[in-house]
């Protein structure tokens, strides 16, 4: 969907503006935004590209105007009630009316799921449609779900960098339409293929796409 | 005022990408985990483990340690070239955020940066959790139309004749810069080159430091 969050190439933000020496977190809510949002990710019930594309849904001006945590905690809040594990009327009261229908991963196991990770490389022969040094261009969609391609790449054309394998398809994994497996490629465009004369002509940008994102050129 | 804004310094506050509603958000957080604890959803031993994981234990000295390594032995660094991620399993750092790395090498004639434009995707067993400028707007948006503009806030002036090249971390990989070994490093021991190893020269918004 073409929400806040595809920032690439906007202006008018303002500098960067690092903090020297920063903390890990800023306050006790983010501490335990962040570990709330990792545990109950681990109880199954969603994955990654679905926990993307539930912040993605925050409202652009929303968005814009709160800050990373605050979006993670959106997507929470989200994704419990749309996977039935609050009801709205629990998330609105914060009195639990029943039972979970699932238990709590315990803390014995946390460690292992953190160091395992997640599966998004498939073990697949399956061919690839695309070969490195061979150009490509990237479809110009819109799609209303999930997706993985940035708008400031769409439509243009680029040069496949290097193949990574076969990985899940974030776009149809996160909108509900199953893991489509896939190569997902390193796609190197010119600066000024992007950007325009103003760009350094030396300068690439590299962007990991998908084979349903691209066509032959 | 609120344990947020006690923890604010007022001058840093608005150097970062933080709304004005602490109280009302730390309480809505509070509620949302005493429910989930009360449903039996999240184990609280489960959650202080996992703040004390990422504040404590993984963080970008993981990365340093690569990165050091790397510099001082070649046959390493091959490994670490071609296949990142198994490079990195080496050395004891593997799991979530970064399941499959991939390392870059900044020389001479090349720079690397990496970005995620969508979101905040970043190799966490490496570098840690990123820091609030990687996850907000300004980097997000302006490292890829005029990289070299946001490398020069960081205090990285490139030549002209430099080629930046900008990594957007759409996909699963996660991607590490490899800086260049600064002069004046040689003959010193990997521990001591780690110490040269900072955050942002792995993310590529930085330079290695000089040795004192």
């Amino acid at each position: 969907m073409n929400g806040a969050h595809d920032m690439g190439g906007m202006q008018g933000f303002g500098p960067v503006n690092p903090e020297t020496d920063e903390p890990v977190f800023h306050a006790e809510w983010e501490r335990r935004a962040f570990a709330i949002t990792l545990a109950a990710g681990s109880l199954g019930k969603w994955n990654i590209d679905q926990s993307r594309y539930a912040r993605e849904k925050q409202p652009p001006a929303e968005y814009l105007a709160t800050s990373y945590y605050e979006h993670w905690l959106y997507g929470l809040e989200r994704l419990l009630v749309e996977r039935g594990l609050l009801t709205a009327e629990e998330l609105k009261s914060g009195k639990a009316a029943g039972p979970a229908p699932v238990a709590a991963v315990g803390v014995e196991r946390m460690g292992e799921i953190i160091r395992k990770g997640g599966a998004h490389r498939i073990a697949s022969d399956q061919p690839a449609q695309f070969k490195p040094g061979q150009k490509v261009r990237v479809r110009n969609h819109h799609p209303i779900g999930h997706t993985r391609a940035p708008r400031y790449v769409r439509g243009r054309e680029g040069v496949i960098d290097r193949d990574h394998g076969v990985f899940v398809f974030a776009d149809t994994s996160g909108s509900d339409k199953g893991p489509k497996p896939q190569h997902c490629y390193v796609v190197r465009f010119g600066a000024q293929d992007l950007w325009g004369p103003e760009a350094n002509p030396r300068d690439v940008l590299l962007i990991d796409l998908w084979d349903d994102h691209l066509d032959a050129v | 005022m609120t344990q947020e804004t006690h923890e604010h310094s007022p001058d840093l506050h608005h150097d970062h990408d933080h709304s004005d509603v602490p109280a009302a958000l730390a309480l809505r957080v509070k509620a949302l985990e005493s429910l989930l604890v009360e449903k039996g959803l999240v184990d609280p031993a489960a959650l202080d483990y996992l703040i004390d994981l990422y504040e404590t234990k993984i963080g970008p000295r993981n990365g340093a340690r690569v990165v050091a390594r790397a510099w001082t032995d070649p046959a390493y660094k091959k490994r670490l070239l071609e296949k990142g991620g198994n490079a990195i399993r080496e050395l004891g750092y593997e799991g979530r955020q970064g399941e499959d790395i991939v390392v870059v090498e900044n020389t001479p004639g090349v720079h690397n940066v990496v970005v995620c434009t969508l979101c905040s995707c970043y190799p966490w067993p490496v570098l840690g959790l990123p820091p609030v400028w990687y996850k907000a707007a300004p980097y997000r948006s302006r490292v890829v139309i005029d990289p070299r503009g946001v490398l020069a806030e960081f205090g990285v002036s490139l030549p002209e004749a430099t080629e930046v090249r900008v990594w957007d971390s759409t996909s699963e990989v996660r991607y590490m810069v490899l800086p260049e070994r600064p002069a004046g490093s040689e003959g010193m021991s990997e521990e001591a080159l780690a110490d040269l190893v900072t955050r942002d020269c792995m993310i590529g918004t930085g330079l290695a430091r000089a040795p004192k």
